[in-house]
């Protein structure tokens, strides 16, 4: 199993600095991914589960510890090489969307490869592409204040998804939606994650993490549980 | 990342913020429009006076009697009383080959009248070759006819305002005037043309220089006015007529020639350290400019902290975040400078619309220089911002809303 994982993360550690104390966030973290995997992060507020979320999605760097991705050491990668595996390896999807107000829900979508510089003419047909698999394609042209919740978060997902990353990350997705769009963007990455791509999903809610093949429960920056899901 | 998709991006985020990227756009335009119009305005000056110069002659050099020099002990200085400087010496200058024209000038106040109106004018005694050299037009008539200097002619030449005083709506060719206690007949009337160089041809009368240095009895001239064939001749031609003239007054040089040239520039470099002056005046409003740039840059950011998080999330470099907020910045003064720019010229255009006299046009180097400042601007008070945006921490800023 190990020499498939895709994710390796070795005594992670993670301090913050909270007026005169030092906060373990992340307290000897050690943890394998294997490729392809769904995984749930659940724990109370304040256990660290989206400081490793951001460790895995290379927004932050640990204080201690190795986190080899793809079998790669990138705590030794400068900040812009980490900016580009981010953009190769990595989508996010986040509680409140982060849409950008002024573009459209396919100038949203667009984004990392414009920012990857892809030519326009191949952007174009892989916009599509994720604009029809998602089901907003008549939504192509609406910007985010014209769209539902739901919608939104399918067009996060479908901007995390364009540059066809290996990870999803997905930080409380259904946190600011109602249950059933909710339901919609939970059997969305479901669906994503049965194409291989590995999935991690940070929540709080025990319904939608007991949905992943495999569960972690995380305690004051420790991983306290982790056991297979029932599927 | 491309160029275009750069510049789209920045115009996308400058559309999305229409209310704030108006407003700097007035800021710097008015900025660049300040600097423009006001060295439009110093350029007008100096073209102005220059023209004035033109108008009173090229190449010219202007004797008058008496010298600024100080020679030997002080006193006397100027004191001494110089020899008169006489139709003789004027037609002496002739025969230096540098010269194409000699005007010999005499000038005196004395009334003319016609018929029962009179009034005093400014009289004027000179040669038929102070119409090229003066660039006089002529309305009607002829100018004073080609004769030896020395003569006396009673003919007279008068300015339009003259003409329209004494004569109405007679006709004024032909008629005789008195001027002073003698007659002259009118055979020219000058074109309208208004002050010129502090003379107001329009109410000039001019004489032959002998019957003016008769009139005003007199044998010493008010000034000679030579005109040089080429513009670099004129150093050697003024070293010859001061030779010339020094002989002729017994190697005593009691005369001061006075290049037109040398007014012309020092007035040349005084109006354009003027527009300097306020071209710079009008720079501290680009500087003013460029401080809103970066207080509504700086807003930009802190409002676009979620924004620039995302951006990092999905792969951007701090490199990419920099040159997108930079490029921001820099079109938007870079739109602001070509608004001003319009705003400028149209200024500038309102003035000359409003005082024809002045030709108001900016010169290139400012038009250049402004839009150059403005780009500048939004590179340096861009520069903060971009940076600060380029170095969030994209964990904290995603975390807020």
């Amino acid at each position: 199993m190990s020499s498939e994982a895709i994710i390796r993360l070795q005594n992670i550690e993670r301090l913050f600095q909270v007026g005169d104390q030092q906060v373990h966030a992340l307290n000897d973290v050690t943890l394998d991914i294997a490729r392809g995997d769904y995984l749930s992060l659940m724990g109370p507020s304040g256990s660290g589960k989206s400081t490793l979320l951001n460790i895995i999605g290379l927004l932050d760097r640990p204080d201690k510890g190795h986190y080899l991705l793809e079998g790669k050491e990138t705590t030794l990668y400068s900040d812009n090489e980490q900016a580009r595996l981010r953009r190769e390896h990595i989508g996010f999807v986040f509680q409140f969307f982060h849409l950008i107000p002024r573009l459209t829900a396919a100038q949203n979508i667009e984004l990392p490869l414009v920012l990857a510089g892809i030519p326009p003419e191949q952007r174009a047909p892989r916009v599509e592409y994720i604009l029809k698999s998602f089901g907003i394609a008549d939504r192509a042209h609406h910007r985010p204040d014209q769209l539902s919740g739901g919608q939104r978060q399918r067009v996060a997902i479908g901007r995390a998804m364009v540059s066809e990353p290996k990870v999803l990350l997905a930080d409380e997705p259904t946190g600011n939606l109602d249950r059933a769009s909710g339901h919609e963007v939970i059997a969305l990455l479901e669906e994503v994650n049965t194409k291989g791509i590995t999935l991690i999903l940070v929540t709080h809610d025990p319904e939608l993490g007991q949905r992943a093949r495999r569960q972690l429960h995380m305690v004051d920056g420790r991983i306290v549980s982790d056991h297979a899901g029932v599927s | 990342m491309s160029i275009k998709d750069h510049l789209l991006f920045a115009l996308q985020a400058l559309r999305g913020a229409s209310l704030r990227t108006f407003l700097m756009l007035i800021a710097m335009a008015i900025g660049v429009a300040s600097v423009i119009i006001l060295t439009s305005l110093g350029e007008g000056a100096r073209r102005y006076v220059v023209g004035q110069f033109s108008s009173l002659g090229t190449n010219l050099l202007i004797i008058l009697p008496g010298r600024n020099e100080t020679t030997g002990g002080a006193p006397p200085l100027l004191s001494e009383t110089p020899r008169d400087l006489t139709i003789d010496d004027a037609m002496s200058l002739l025969r230096n080959r540098y010269v194409r024209y000699v005007a010999p000038i005499n000038v005196g106040s004395s009334a003319i009248s016609y018929g029962g109106l009179e009034r005093d004018a400014v009289i004027m005694g000179a040669t038929a070759s102070l119409l090229p050299v003066r660039h006089l037009k002529l309305a009607q008539g002829q100018f004073l006819p080609e004769m030896d200097a020395e003569r006396t002619a009673p003919v007279c030449v008068i300015g339009a305002k003259i003409r329209d005083e004494l004569f109405g709506a007679k006709r004024a060719l032909g008629e005789w005037v008195r001027i002073g206690d003698r007659r002259f007949r009118v055979i020219g009337i000058l074109v309208a043309e208004g002050e010129s160089m502090g003379t107001n041809t329009d109410e000039l009368v001019v004489i032959p220089v002998a019957s003016a240095e008769q009139l005003f009895n007199t044998a010493t001239l008010f000034r000679i006015l030579v005109e040089i064939k080429s513009r670099e001749d004129i150093p050697a031609a003024q070293q010859e007529v001061i030779d010339t003239l020094r002989k002729r007054h017994d190697g005593e040089e009691d005369v001061t020639v006075i290049t037109q040239d040398a007014i012309l520039s020092t007035f040349d470099r005084i109006l354009t350290a003027l527009t300097f002056t306020v071209g710079g005046i009008g720079a501290i409003s680009l500087l003013v400019a460029g401080i809103l740039v970066m207080n509504v840059m700086l807003v930009a950011v802190t409002q676009r902290t979620g924004e620039i998080g995302l951006l990092k999330a999905v792969g951007a470099t701090s490199g990419q975040v920099l040159s997108l907020f930079l490029i921001e910045a820099i079109l938007l003064s870079l739109l602001g400078g070509l608004v001003g720019l319009l705003l400028g010229a149209f200024g500038a255009w309102l003035i000359h619309q409003l005082y024809p006299v002045l030709p108001t046009m900016p010169p290139l180097w400012a038009v250049l220089a402004a839009l150059l400042v403005a780009i500048v601007t939004g590179l340096i008070f861009g520069a903060l911002p971009a940076r600060r945006a380029a170095r969030l921490d994209p964990v904290q800023s995603l975390s807020r809303r």
